[in-house]
């Protein structure tokens, strides 16, 4: 019974607690992620223009492993992921009308 | 419910405009969420403002890339995964109880921070000296300057690592407060909200580094 009272006590969390291999492994593929950046980037001349898709590929990798894992988004609520999400909406807005401003802009030469 | 009190030393004590300990919980996490937004779009305003100069000046930048050492950068990227790496392990082992092992997590995380602001600190005093200032002062006889721009990209790389390091430090200020707290035995398994949500703002750090490192030492 005391059990069963615990379970609905509203005044107790049940926290999801994430065992500590768990956040060993996502910090040792961190490194090992942070490590490939460099290696990869010794070789940014045969890539050419692939070479900084290459880099920032690995780092939207390791940016979701610390978002999912050490943020714990993983086991959160979608309500947290929503906002979250809308702040990458928002800065899509800001490049997508910057981008646009900057490729359509007409070069004048001042005849004075 | 006595009993229950009796076998919980640890309560949420919740607040009496909240239904419940989850509510008092999600509530405050939520927060915390809504802030890393602001988070996002204030340094995406700054890579995006630095998107569209590159794109502008490509060599330009490549020429001031060329003068960051990325050994540095790889450095205090490890750093700082380390630490947020200590900074998550310190929550979970508050959750656990564990308190002491808890409170030298982040000591450990104060102790990486400094780290990362110490090499910092070389890296900015070292461009000093060699002239590289951002925008106008940047020292073009000094430093044998190809482009006469290149002021710009020092600009970025100070505004951007500036801002960060000024991150870094708020963020080392609150995690001693938490530290503090933890020594003090404000913790425990139903009370980690504070820890939670300043861990979330030591990884959103951690999180832009990880874009800074290759948009400034690598690509260029």
């Amino acid at each position: 019974m005391a059990a069963n009272n615990h379970k609905h006590d509203p005044n107790v969390l049940h926290p999801h607690i994430s065992p500590t291999s768990m956040y060993l492994k996502v910090a040792a593929a961190l490194f090992g992620l942070t490590i490939l950046t460099v290696v990869a980037h010794q070789f940014h001349h045969q890539l050419g223009a692939f070479a900084s898709l290459v880099a920032f590929g690995i780092a939207a990798v390791k940016a979701t492993l610390v978002l999912l894992y050490f943020m714990h988004l993983k086991d959160d609520n979608n309500m947290n992921r929503a906002i979250f999400a809308s702040g990458f909406f928002f800065l899509i807005v800001l490049l997508l009308f910057s981008v646009v401003d900057i490729a359509t802009r007409v070069t004048e030469v001042s005849p004075l | 419910m006595s009993t229950d009190n009796i076998t919980h030393t640890h309560s949420a004590h919740v607040s009496h405009h909240f239904k419940d300990a989850t509510q008092e919980y999600d509530s405050g996490k939520q927060g915390i969420w809504l802030f890393m937004v602001t988070e996002i779009l204030m340094f995406g305003a700054v890579l995006v403002g630095y998107g569209i100069f590159h794109h502008l000046y490509p060599a330009m930048f490549s020429e001031g890339a060329k003068q960051l050492d990325w050994k540095l950068g790889f450095i205090n990227t490890l750093v700082l995964i380390f630490s947020s790496f200590t900074m998550a392990i310190s929550i979970q082992l508050i959750q656990r109880n564990q308190i002491k092992k808890a409170a030298m997590a982040l000591a450990v995380t104060i102790l990486c921070g400094a780290i990362f602001m110490v090499i910092k600190y070389f890296e900015w005093t070292h461009k000093f000296h060699m002239g590289f200032y951002p925008g106008r002062f940047l020292d073009m006889a000094k430093t044998h300057a190809e482009h006469a721009n290149l002021g710009m990209y020092f600009g970025f790389y100070y505004c951007m690592t500036g801002l960060h390091g000024l991150h870094v430090l708020i963020g080392m200020g609150l995690i001693t407060w938490l530290l503090i707290r933890t020594i003090r035995g404000d913790f425990h398994s139903q009370y980690w909200i504070p820890v939670e949500g300043v861990g979330i703002f030591w990884h959103i750090v951690d999180l832009i580094w990880i874009f800074l490192f290759p948009l400034l030492y690598l690509v260029g």
